[in-house]
């Protein structure tokens, strides 16, 4: 064999051993009947994808789609100035950089947990709030929509941040000056000249956010309460409390075919020509 | 009645002050204007004053801070101290987008994800002009653009991608056109093409254009007036002739154009004739020359055919190595003939 397909071999052993073998998996016992006491059956069927149209399902479906969007959007907005800001920077961006990537010091599950510690009713928050006779009781901050939103956008603004910051970074700082030279405002430069310009990263940060945003489960499971059902809180409770494998699989399958939607979108748009 | 008549005599008033005014001041004016980078002088006080509707030019070494002057009255910079005047107002504090100037940018800036027309109309939109598509019509007629206005920049020639940046500037009718080295990116035939484009181009929009260049050739063909820049100083202001024929410093001498030195005094290669040795002639009565009545004698070292002239190198007896630039049709000199080389005094440039 080739040096060449040497080199490749690993990549391509952890790719079917990784990927392609676990989705045949789950794809087969989406086909298959549940077991009297979990775990799959014969014969082959498809009642798992016709259970997924039931309106329950298809709004849990809807209702990730819709945070997943919020949260991209979100994460859009806060994470364009702020990769403005670091590429712009005259100094200490490196500095910048390290203290957007902070957060990955410590794992995922604990940073949930602070924010559990900060919004719970006799959290940081609260109990700040009502020192300072601002509210009188506490708020209801965690265990809702808005809770679920912020832990999503929390932790997934670092992968919006970086690519923006990457492109804007090769941005030639001289299109700013020939805007502001030919009598745009600031506003307007960012608008008209930057944002356009800084597009592959936004769609590439936007892909990297919405993406786990969709299946995301930790998040909703511990910020959400439980009341804030996402479709990666779906499958794991078909799994394991439901012991109903083919419909997990199932809408795992249908997951998987939002992701491939979004993203054949996504990159169709990226790949029209621009310069 | 009495009252309008009066109201109308004040806008009369106005209007006489407004051209007077306007007639009066120059156009752009720098007064002491001194900027400082971290460790290092860009720009150790200037003092110019750009005449309306002429062709200007900025010509230096690089480093010698022309283009911070540049940039200083675009607006990008800040002066450390002195003043930036537009129409004898001073506009220090104003932002590049407050400026009724112009930036035509080396690699011209255009911006790649808008089409032609849609670069020269940026400018347009952002001031709220009306009458958009006339005015970018007319521009890219100017500039010989039509035809290409639904192009990228990508898609466009080297050549058009600078007359869409001088369109995209010119559409504004600036009061002053800013040119950093806006040949440098071109071919060397495209180059000698522009410069006379340009310099037409300037004639026929009426623009005060100050253009930034390292190219002395460029300088002197193009411009009405130039100044040469050195290590943050200028050195020399006037007119093209001038400053060849009477350069004011060996810099200026040097930076214009080849100086043979010959005991202190400099004589430019096209200035110097070769005599064979011996031979005494006073001077060549047909041409308008004056009378070469400085000889020194030397040794021919060697010869460069360049097309339309030749340049003979002599070494003289004094040990100076010098260059005379004959025509191609003078008599062919070979290595080791013994030479003398002739000037006129009126030729000598010299310097305290």
């Amino acid at each position: 064999m080739k040096l060449r397909t040497w080199f490749l071999l690993p990549a391509w052993l952890s790719l079917v051993l990784l990927f392609a073998v676990p989705f045949a998996i789950v794809l087969a016992y989406s086909f298959l009947t549940r077991g009297v006491y979990g775990g799959i059956e014969l014969p082959w069927t498809a009642e798992s994808y016709r259970r997924l149209f039931d309106p329950l399902y298809l709004a849990i479906l809807w209702r990730s789609f819709a945070m997943a969007l919020a949260a991209t959007a979100l994460c859009l907005l806060l994470a364009f100035p702020a990769a403005l800001f670091i590429s712009r920077a005259a100094r200490h961006k490196n500095l910048y950089l390290q203290l957007v990537m902070l957060p990955f010091w410590t794992s995922f599950l604990v940073r949930t947990y602070a924010w559990i510690f900060l919004l719970r009713d006799t959290g940081l928050f609260n109990t700040a709030l009502q020192a300072l006779g601002i509210t009188h009781g506490p708020l209801p901050l965690l265990y809702n929509d808005g809770a679920v939103l912020l832990g999503l956008v929390y932790g997934y603004l670092p992968f919006m941040v970086l690519p923006i910051y990457a492109t804007l970074e090769r941005l030639d700082p001289a299109l700013v000056e020939a805007a502001a030279d030919l009598g745009a405002r600031p506003l307007a430069t960012v608008w008209r000249i930057v944002v356009p310009l800084s597009r592959p990263g936004i769609v590439a940060g936007s892909v990297l956010v919405f993406i786990p945003c969709l299946g995301a489960y930790l998040t909703p499971d511990l910020l959400g309460g439980g009341r804030t059902v996402m479709v990666g809180n779906l499958v794991q409770n078909q799994f394991t409390t439901a012991r109903d494998w083919p419909f997990g699989a199932a809408v795992s399958i249908a997951l998987m075919a939002l992701v491939a939607l979004v993203l054949v979108v996504f990159l169709r748009r990226q790949s029209e020509p621009l310069a | 009645m009495a009252e309008l008549r009066s109201s109308a005599s004040a806008h009369a008033a106005q209007v006489l002050r407004y051209y007077f005014y306007y007639s009066m001041a120059p156009i752009l004016e720098l007064r002491k204007l001194v900027k400082h980078f971290p460790g290092q002088q860009a720009v150790r006080e200037i003092s110019l004053v750009i005449p309306r509707g002429s062709f200007f030019s900025l010509l230096g070494p690089s480093g010698c801070g022309k283009t911070t002057t540049l940039r200083l009255i675009a607006g990008f910079e800040q002066p450390t101290s002195g003043d930036v005047l537009l129409n004898g107002e001073i506009v220090n504090q104003r932002q590049p987008y407050e400026r009724n100037v112009s930036t035509v940018f080396q690699n011209y800036a255009l911006f790649p994800h808008l089409t032609a027309r849609a670069n020269v109309e940026f400018g347009l939109k952002r001031h709220r002009a009306t009458d958009i598509g006339r005015r970018v019509r007319e521009v890219l007629e100017l500039v010989g653009l039509t035809g290409k206005e639904t192009r990228r920049p990508a898609q466009l020639s080297g050549g058009e991608r600078q007359r869409v940046a001088l369109a995209r500037s010119l559409v504004l009718q600036p009061d002053v056109l800013l040119l950093d080295e806006p040949l440098a990116a071109l071919d060397p035939k495209l180059r000698k093409q522009m410069r006379v484009e340009l310099k037409a181009l300037q004639r026929r929009a009426g623009v005060t254009f100050l253009l930034v260049t390292h190219d002395q050739e460029e300088a002197l063909s193009m411009s009405d007036h130039l100044a040469v820049m050195n290590e943050g100083r200028i050195e020399q202001v006037g007119s093209p002739e001038d400053v060849y024929l009477r350069p004011r410093s060996r810099f200026v001498a040097g930076f214009l154009g080849a100086v043979n030195w010959i005991s202190g005094a400099g004589i430019r290669p096209e200035a110097v004739r070769l005599l064979p040795a011996g031979e005494v002639t006073s001077g060549d009565a047909t041409s308008g020359d004056a009378t070469p009545d400085r000889r020194a004698p030397g040794v021919v070292t060697g010869s460069v055919f360049l097309g339309d002239c030749v340049q003979v190198l002599v070494r003289l007896h004094s040990g100076e190595d010098t260059v005379a630039q004959l025509p191609r049709r003078a008599a062919l000199f070979q290595p080791g003939d013994p030479v003398q080389l002739t000037w006129s005094a009126a030729d000598e440039m010299t310097f305290p």
